[in-house]
């Protein structure tokens, strides 16, 4: 097996630079640059040098051995200076060594799950976990890296394994006195597991999570959209302009407030005549971003906007302005009046409407085979074949296997691995 | 010396389709048994069939096997198991006379081609080049053959235990085959000790059958065989006592003296086929366990009561049985009592039933730690099929556990190995929607025929049930539609859309029953065929279903491990996964997913190594 590397922290030029090793030849490296290899998992002061005994740099060395490293194998950290030059030839000293190479992104997490340290579940958790950028996304990856779907679908593929030997028990021993019926609460206990998997369903996806809360800002053009936008992104994103339709297509930004990622959409104004062909693809758009947004601030004319939205009276600096008579909000962007009231109101609906700390938020492929599981007991509660009631438990049991990885094929750790970036 | 392409060891249901399967396939064959007069005998109830246990008999009889038709020669009440459910858990059960049975078993072996059947003791096995070259028999004879398949039963190392009584032998009055268990321990073959019991002989002229209830046959038509074509002994009835307090207390009371429970027996015993002793200590809150008086032929008095086979001592067996109901006055003809044998480590097989220390030499039944007359016949076919092939230089037909029991069996032996005698149910077929017992000869009967496995008689049956289907397939590809129906009298919603008869029989609505009238006179809706189609239509759905999970499934079984795949070199599979996969060497990463404990991680490790090799090789 080959011994991977790579920068384990952020894109040089940095402070520090991390490099990370993995496989039979770590020990090796370490050799190799540091001249020896260090107490297990006690970082040392290190002088690090190529092939050619030129010194790279003066920085730190670590060495995990496996198999309890995090990756399961031998692993090396060299600690240097962030800069360019400097990581760059430490990582052509390290290709340099016989079987040592650059890491494919996610590698060093596919390692770690090749070699049993994480299940599936966990993995996908911890790519969530990288490319947190929000203290709600952290908080739900740590939870998911911890194990806490695993937990969960494995307490519900256990409930279904003692429903399936129940029927089992049924279908094979049905000759045998010893052998009752299925039990008074069989039925019952679907009906537990069905509800607790549509409350699972029913949560905030991961995409919320990672994507942020998406707001759309709609109403007809020169409304005061991307003047608002702007206000609530803090940057010009959205060229304004008192121009109807100069915002002609869909500009989405995502923000952080309070540790909640926000997705704000900017679009076209919604009007039916004047449009141009271009604005009126835009237009188009509007309407689908509208259909995708988990909130609607609407601008246009009191009560014509989605369900749902809420009704804003923007421009209230503006002499002229349409008045609307019970607005949710009423406000200036221009002028910031009534802007933290509204960014207040964001925060706590947002809040309310994402995955709660710690609980495991689900991703596309682990709510289609949630689906598929919660399918399969709706069908087993409506048999009356115990054989086809059996079938169905098998096939709900299937889909928690999946969700496991205890079926993992190729292209299922492909698509939960690719995600990774290098050096993870 | 005498030369043979393959030799079997032993007479039972193994050894005689493992014997019948090579000579039907053509080779020449040598079946060796201590007493040819007791070839074809069963030793222990006097039953075929039953749940999971029917579709295997249907599948040897697929293959034109013995037991199937042998059952039906013996036949004296036929029932449905589980007839109230899904046909895929229909369950063929007979109840066969001894005599009946033995005598159609060995007439069927006499017309069985080049198969010599030779008495005696098969004494040691014959090695040359770490293969197994053929049997030394006890009288000093050599037999020689390139494929050698024991199955030897409880005999290998057979002890029996009854009380304090401690017998050598496989069957009660039968020798035990010593020599040659001591030779296989010698050889280093993983082996363990598992046992059995059987219950005590009943006189049934001492049983006041007027106050039980009586279990009779089943008035269907239905046979074990597709060649029978139909049932041909007096059906006589079974009836049904049960144990009560009074013989819970009496067998209570002499635990101490039970080999079970004194420690002379540590062997593991089938947990689905408990003694008495272990029933009453086991679940002592019962007040009564089912037994079934089964009569063991239509020319003798001797009964079978199925339920409580037992070690204890005589005295208490006759003490315990005249304490139910029926049984007050009943007299004993031969005790009832335990047996531990030898058996081997099913790992140590490959799926074609053969010993991957000692090639040439192949294994079948209880020797596998399997328990059952149809277990073992299954494997008697696979071993005996698998050895011809090897012997003959044909390809092995395609058993997987998408298309048969046997496979399963085979499969799950082979993988997981035993800790209690292994007994086949439908729970352990997870595509049992498609292996019906009622379909055997459709999923494996094309197989059978490849690998010419097949006698003249069946393959006529066979070609006249192929050319009928195709019948049934132009007749169900006829488009009509609800009104139509409803015109020759269905209960249907009015509806003109038009749909394939084939349609309509998986329509909730419709089935079999509507689409009947417009079926021509060559398709009979009663038939056997007519029933399987449309259970096919029903289980249709499902089925489709399945077929996505089976293509992930050949995905993974396309990655091939290899015979010497180094599970020990794979990093960071635990010393636990790689000991399990060691002792199972599954072949394939499908396989290994199989093998029981190993996590998915372990899969994954496995996949990622084997990908590796692959690539680098």
């Amino acid at each position: 097996m080959d011994t991977i590397f790579a920068l384990s922290s952020g894109a040089p030029p940095a402070g520090i630079g991390i490099i990370r090793i993995t496989g039979p030849a770590a020990r090796a490296a370490l050799q190799a640059l540091v001249g020896r290899v260090p107490e297990p998992r006690r970082a040392v002061r290190a002088d690090l040098r190529n092939a050619a005994g030129e010194l790279l740099d003066d920085g730190l060395a670590l060495f995990f051995p496996g198999p309890h490293s995090v990756s399961g194998e031998d692993m090396a950290e060299l600690h240097c200076h962030g800069g360019r030059a400097v990581i760059a030839a430490v990582e052509a000293a390290l290709a340099a060594i016989p079987g040592c190479r650059r890491a494919e992104p996610g590698e060093f997490t596919r390692r770690a799950f090749a070699n049993g340290r994480i299940d599936l579940a966990e993995a996908e958790g911890l790519g969530d976990l990288l490319s947190a950028e929000t203290e709600l996304q952290r908080r739900s990856a740590v939870a998911m890296a911890g194990g806490a779907l695993s937990r969960q679908a494995g307490g519900w593929r256990e409930d279904v394994l003692g429903l399936s030997a129940e029927v089992e028990a049924v279908l094979d021993f049905a000759d045998e006195d010893d052998v009752a019926g299925l039990s008074a609460d069989f039925h019952q206990r679907i009906a537990t597991l069905q509800s607790a998997l549509a409350k699972a369903l029913a949560a905030p996806h991961a995409e919320m999570l990672r994507e942020g809360y998406r707001v759309a800002i709609a109403g007809p053009p020169n409304a005061g959209k991307s003047t608002l936008f702007n206000a609530l992104v803090e940057s010009e994103a959205a060229i304004t302009a008192a121009i109807a339709g100069t915002t002609r297509d869909v500009l989405v930004r995502p923000v952080a407030i309070e540790g909640i990622a926000f997705s704000f959409v900017d679009m076209a104004g919604l009007r039916d005549e004047g449009a141009d062909e271009i604005e009126t693809i835009g237009i188009a758009r509007a309407g689908q971003e509208i259909a995708a947004a988990d909130l609607v601030l609407w601008l246009g004319p009191e009560g014509e906007g989605p369900d749902g939205a809420w009704e804003i009276a923007a421009q209230c600096d503006a002499a002229g302005s349409p008045a609307k008579s019970s607005p949710d909000h009423r406000l200036s962007a221009v002028t910031g009046e009534g802007m933290d009231g509204l960014r207040h109101a964001l925060i706590a609906h947002a809040r309310a409407a994402m995955p709660k700390a710690g609980a495991a938020a689900l991703n596309q492929r682990q709510r289609a085979l949630l689906g598929d599981a919660a399918a399969a007991l709706h069908d087993a509660s409506a048999m009356r074949d115990p054989l086809l009631v059996a079938e169905n438990l098998r096939l709900a049991r299937h889909c928690f296997d999946r969700l496991l990885g205890n079926t993992a094929t190729e292209d299922v750790l492909d698509a939960v691995f690719g995600r990774f970036c290098i050096g993870k | 010396m005498r030369e043979f392409d393959i030799i079997v060891v032993g007479g039972g249901h193994a050894g005689c389709e493992a014997a019948a399967a090579a000579a039907r396939m053509g080779a020449r064959v040598a079946l060796v048994s201590f007493d040819p007069a007791r070839i074809g005998a069963m030793s222990c109830n006097p039953a075929i069939g039953g749940l999971g246990k029917g579709h295997l008999v249907r599948e040897v009889d697929a293959f034109d096997g013995l037991i199937g038709r042998a059952a039906d020669a013996a036949a004296i009440h036929y029932r449905m198991l589980n007839r109230s459910k899904g046909s895929a858990v229909h369950g063929p059960r007979v109840q066969a006379d001894r005599r009946l049975f033995l005598a159609a078993i060995q007439r069927m072996l006499g017309e069985q081609g080049d198969l010599t059947i030779i008495g005696g003791e098969a004494a040691e096995l014959r090695l040359s080049g770490g293969r197994v070259t053929g049997v030394m028999l006890a009288s000093g004879e050599a037999l020689h053959a390139p494929a050698t398949v024991l199955c030897t039963g409880t005999f290998l190392g057979g002890t029996l235990f009854r009380g304090e009584e401690r017998l050598t032998g496989g069957r009660i009055g039968e020798d035990a085959a010593h020599r040659l268990a001591s030779q296989m321990r010698e050889a280093d073959l993983p082996m363990a000790r598992l046992k059995t019991g059987t219950p005590p002989r009943l006189d049934g002229r001492t049983i006041d059958w007027a106050r039980l209830p009586e279990q009779a046959s089943d008035a269907e038509h239905w046979t074990m065989s597709a060649l029978t074509p139909q049932r041909i002994n007096p059906q006589v009835f079974c009836a049904i006592t049960r144990t009560n307090a009074r013989t819970h207390a009496i067998i209570a009371d002499n635990l101490d003296r039970s080999p079970l429970f004194t420690g002379a027996i540590g062997a593991a015993g089938p947990r689905y086929c408990p003694s008495i002793e272990d029933k009453i200590h086991r679940f002592a809150d019962r007040d009564g366990h089912q037994v079934f008086l089964e009569p063991e032929g239509l020319d003798t008095a001797m009964v079978y009561p199925n339920g409580i086979s037992t070690s204890l001592p005589a005295d208490v067996q006759l003490a315990f049985l005249r304490t139910m109901d029926g049984l007050e006055r009943v007299e004993m003809t031969v005790p009832g009592y335990a047996v531990e044998y030898d058996h081997i480590d099913p790992r140590a097989l490959g799926p074609d039933l053969q010993l991957r220390a000692l090639p040439g030499l192949y294994c079948a039944g209880q020797i596998n730690g399997t328990t059952g007359y149809e277990e073992a016949a299954a494997q008697g076919l696979v071993a005996g099929m698998h050895a011809a092939c090897t012997v003959l230089g044909r390809a092995a037909p395609a058993l997987d556990r998408a298309n048969s029991y046997m496979a399963v069996m085979v499969d799950d032996l082979t993988l997981h190995g035993v800790s209690e005698p292994y007994r086949m149910l439908t729970a352990r077929a997870e595509y049992r929607l498609r292996l019906r017992a009622n379909n055997a000869s459709t999923r494996l009967t094309p197989l059978a025929l490849a690998v010419g496995c097949v006698g003249e008689e069946r393959r006529t049956w066979f070609g006249a049930r192929e050319a009928a289907r195709g019948q049934w397939d132009e007749a169900l590809s006829r488009e009509v539609s609800a009104n139509e129906l409803r015109a020759m009298g269905s209960a249907m919603r009015a509806d003109g859309a038009r749909k394939r008869l084939a349609e309509w029989l998986a329509h909730p609505e419709a089935g079999m029953a509507a689409i009947a009238p417009l079926l021509p006179d060559c398709c009979d809706p009663d038939s056997e065929l007519a029933q399987e189609l449309a259970e096919d239509a029903a289980y249709a759905p499902y089925l489709t279903r399945q077929d996505a999970e089976l293509r992930d499934l050949s995905a993974s079984e396309a990655l091939l491990l290899g015979d010497g795949f180094p599970f020990a070199e794979v990093p960071g599979l635990s010393n636990e996964m790689v000991e399990r996969l060691s002792a199972a060497r599954p072949r394939n990463l499908s396989a290994a997913g199989r093998v029981r404990g190993v996590t998915p991680a372990a899969l994954a490790a496995l996949l990622v190594h084997a990908r590796r090799r692959s690539i680098a090789s």
